[in-house]
């Protein structure tokens, strides 16, 4: 063994001796002589037309797509019909999933359970568990499945990396990645996968940079508060001929607002806690191919929408407990929610939210997209609103936006509310999925940390000024 | 019927066609291991997804296979287990994506190598093929994106590329599902021994690294006698390189055996 030790070891300084010989170009020289021999057998074997073709689809192509002026409005002209594809077709399937789980099942599962079990019990189970699940289901599915396909079948396309293309410039300028904006798009469909994606990304300066900005991204979670939101308090402000382009626009605007966000934390980052250059990468940009439709839906809604949807049921259940929880536990005769709204309304005030949007945020981590539901029944629990949806403690579903809006404005909501709720979509704290999936890929307590309340103080930052500077105006 | 023609039924596509079984995630017992590398954005997956029947997500921007993929096949009455490296220009290099590809090629000891190929630029796809060929001896070249490289009016004489390099090049639209069931015989061919690769050596102008090469290659080969990829390893040292070193020290360049193969996947 000691011999065999002995005979390694003299290898070794043979190498090292003969390390001084070749000299210290030696890498150089192997590189060279790799491009040599490929360009002399390739030479042998490779014949090229002889004339370049008068008209090149692909570089037509990304002549526009990367252009310097056209580049980024089509950009957001394709998101903006991404989303609006999104908005409008997950409507109607939406709206049957919720009649079928919600206003069918519902009851015939609640008269069931609550035929042999105490009344708590088949409230925690059904009204709380059940129904968060309905929810999420129906709200989630029907978005997710277009959006993710479309992204996919744009993916296969080959627009992903001009995209990147486009970004590069912006992003280098802030001392990140140009692959970030690749993770960022990503991030649009949901923000684990987006972090998980981070790991195109080499250097773990630039990675940790990609992966504590991608909440930045609006994901789809977030995306029907938006979209909910926008339509009641902006939609409602705008003349009725320009409502729909109004809060459609406000969405965008918010998606964009969140791209400008990625790139000011990116350079915040990278001048503080992440100091350093950004490191160059080669983007090859690949040729166009006609995607395969029926394959890219296959495996987007495989690989993408079933794994998200899964991971949003397993969480949204215990949360329709919890909720269902503190909608009726009492304490001195109030539940333990208005218990919570009460003392915590004059500190939302300063930041124009209210006490059930603090409150359902908080019950909301384990997904963005039980926000709303929990904020509607917090709402009308709150006000022992009569004559709408449930009982108390009851997620429901409302047949019309008008309806909701009343709730809403029943609950003392304003423009500014809605204006202050969608920043605060934008900049919270990540799922708990994103926030477990950050502590798997980065392995540490404080950038899962920091990449957490990063985003919740910025959100009451602004909402904050944006508050303040309101009321001195319209006051 | 006489024996050529049941061997000229053994070749046809069609009985070959029969013949695969793809084998998805069941990953029991395997005859052969076959590693599937090349550039990024080359089709990698996809010939990987055509074989194993699997639906990796396949994405046409480069650097999407972040870590290795793992499926398996069954053809001509044999398992093979298929493993898809991420994409990469070259070995040479330390990025993460690389020494995976890099270590699974040296330490994974796979039977067959599968170099996909972007026929629309062989040219700087043949970079890191001569590096993998300096690594292994037994290597498939898929010529990858055929119906693209016509498209663009490109033609790849494969026979003279085959004599260059001395492997099996076997031109493919993977996409469309073409030529792969001559892979899937060359492959098996290369595994089972019925075809004896000579790999293409790299050629240097460099006399001082040449001898330097021999010197410590026949040092290393009293050693580590029956190592296939000697000169390799030979540079790797004289470059300095860390994981090569320690592996001359612990003797696991030693133990580079079948049963040595790494079976943790990521993700």
């Amino acid at each position: 063994m000691n011999n065999n030790n002995l005979k390694r070891e003299s290898i070794l300084a043979t190498a090292n001796n003969l390390r001084w010989e070749v000299g210290e170009n030696l890498h150089d020289t192997l590189m060279e002589s790799i491009y040599e021999n490929a360009t002399s057998i390739s030479a042998k074997v490779v014949i090229y037309p002889d004339k370049k073709p008068a008209f090149s689809l692909d570089r037509t192509l990304d002549k526009i797509l990367t252009s310097k002026y056209l580049g980024f409005p089509i950009m957001f002209l394709i998101l903006a019909v991404v989303f609006w594809l999104t908005i409008e077709g997950a409507n109607v399937p939406s709206g049957l999933i919720a009649n079928l789980l919600v206003d069918t099942l519902h009851p015939i599962l609640k008269n069931f359970a609550s035929s042999f079990m105490p009344w708590w019990l088949s409230g925690v189970l059904v009204d709380g568990a059940y129904l968060a699940m309905a929810w999420v289901i129906s709200v989630m599915l029907p978005p997710m499945a277009i959006f993710f396909p479309v992204y996919t079948l744009l993916e296969d396309f080959g627009y992903l990396p001009r995209v990147a293309f486009n970004m590069d410039p912006l992003y280098k300028k802030v001392g990140a990645h140009g692959r970030q904006a690749l993770t960022m798009a990503m991030g649009f469909g949901c923000n684990a996968a987006g972090v998980v994606a981070t790991r195109v990304i080499d250097s773990p300066r630039e990675r940790l940079i990609a992966i504590i900005t991608n909440n930045f991204s609006l994901c789809n979670g977030r995306w029907p508060t938006q979209i909910l939101i926008a339509t009641i308090f902006i939609g409602g402000a705008a003349p009725a001929y320009l409502a729909g382009i109004a809060s459609a626009g406000a969405v965008v605007f918010i998606a964009i607002l969140g791209i400008a966000f990625s790139l000011i934390v990116s350079w915040g980052l990278s001048k503080s806690l992440l100091k350093g250059e950004a490191s160059a990468f080669s983007l090859e940009l690949p040729p166009y191919r006609p995607p395969r439709i029926l394959q890219t839906l296959y495996t987007s809604l495989i690989d993408r929408t079933i794994f998200v949807l899964w991971r949003a049921i397993v969480f949204a259940i215990p949360a329709g407990m919890v909720i269902w929880l503190v909608a009726n536990i009492t304490i001195d005769g109030v539940s333990v929610a208005n218990h919570f709204i009460n003392w915590s309304n004059p500190v939302a005030f300063i930041f124009g939210l209210n006490g059930i949007i603090l409150l359902a945020y908080i019950i909301a981590i384990p997904a963005n997209e039980i926000v709303i539901p929990t904020v509607l029944m917090l709402t009308v629990a709150n006000l022992a609103l009569s004559g709408i949806g449930g009982d108390s403690g009851v997620m429901f579903e409302l047949d019309s936006v008008t309806d909701t809006a009343s709730i809403l404005h029943a609950g003392g909501w304003t423009l500014l509310t809605g204006i202050n709720l969608m920043i605060f979509s934008l900049l919270h704290n990540p799922c708990s999925t994103t926030i477990y999936t950050i502590y798997k890929e980065t392995k540490s307590i404080k950038w899962t940390v920091i990449s957490t309340f990063l985003p919740i103080v910025m959100g009451f930052t602004i909402t904050f000024f944006i508050t303040q500077i309101w009321r001195l105006i319209f006051s | 019927m006489t024996s050529a023609d049941l061997n000229n039924c053994a070749n046809c596509p069609v009985h070959n066609m029969g013949n695969l079984k793809k084998l998805g995630i069941d990953m029991s017992s395997f005859d052969f291991v076959v590693a599937l590398a090349g550039n990024p954005n080359t089709g990698k997956s996809t010939v990987f997804n055509y074989l194993t029947g699997l639906r990796q997500h396949t994405g046409n921007w480069p650097g999407k296979t972040v870590t290795r993929a793992e499926g398996g096949f069954e053809f001509s009455e044999k398992k093979f287990k298929l493993v898809d490296l991420p994409g990469t220009y070259s070995l040479l290099s330390t990025s993460t994506d690389e020494e995976v590809a890099r270590d699974f090629i040296l330490f994974g000891q796979p039977d067959v190598t599968v170099i996909v190929v972007d026929a629309t630029r062989v040219e700087r796809n043949l970079n890191l093929v001569l590096q993998i060929l300096e690594i292994t001896n037994r290597a498939v070249l898929c010529l990858n994106l055929m119906d693209e490289a016509k498209r663009n009016g490109i033609q790849v004489d494969d026979r003279t590329l085959s004599k260059e390099l001395g492997i099996p090049v076997i031109p493919t639209s993977a996409r469309q599902g073409e030529g792969i069931n001559e892979l899937l015989s060359k492959i098996h061919d290369v595994a089972t021994g019925k075809y004896i690769c000579k790999p293409y050596r790299l050629k240097t102008n460099s006399s001082e690294l040449n001898s330097a090469i021999e010197k410590l290659s026949n040092e290393i080969e009293l050693e580590y006698p029956g190592l296939p990829n000697l000169r390799w390893v030979a540079l790797r040292l004289l470059e300095g390189d860390q994981s090569i070193i320690d592996a001359i020290r612990t003797g696991d360049l030693g133990n580079l055996q079948k049963d040595l193969i790494p079976s943790e996947v990521d993700g």
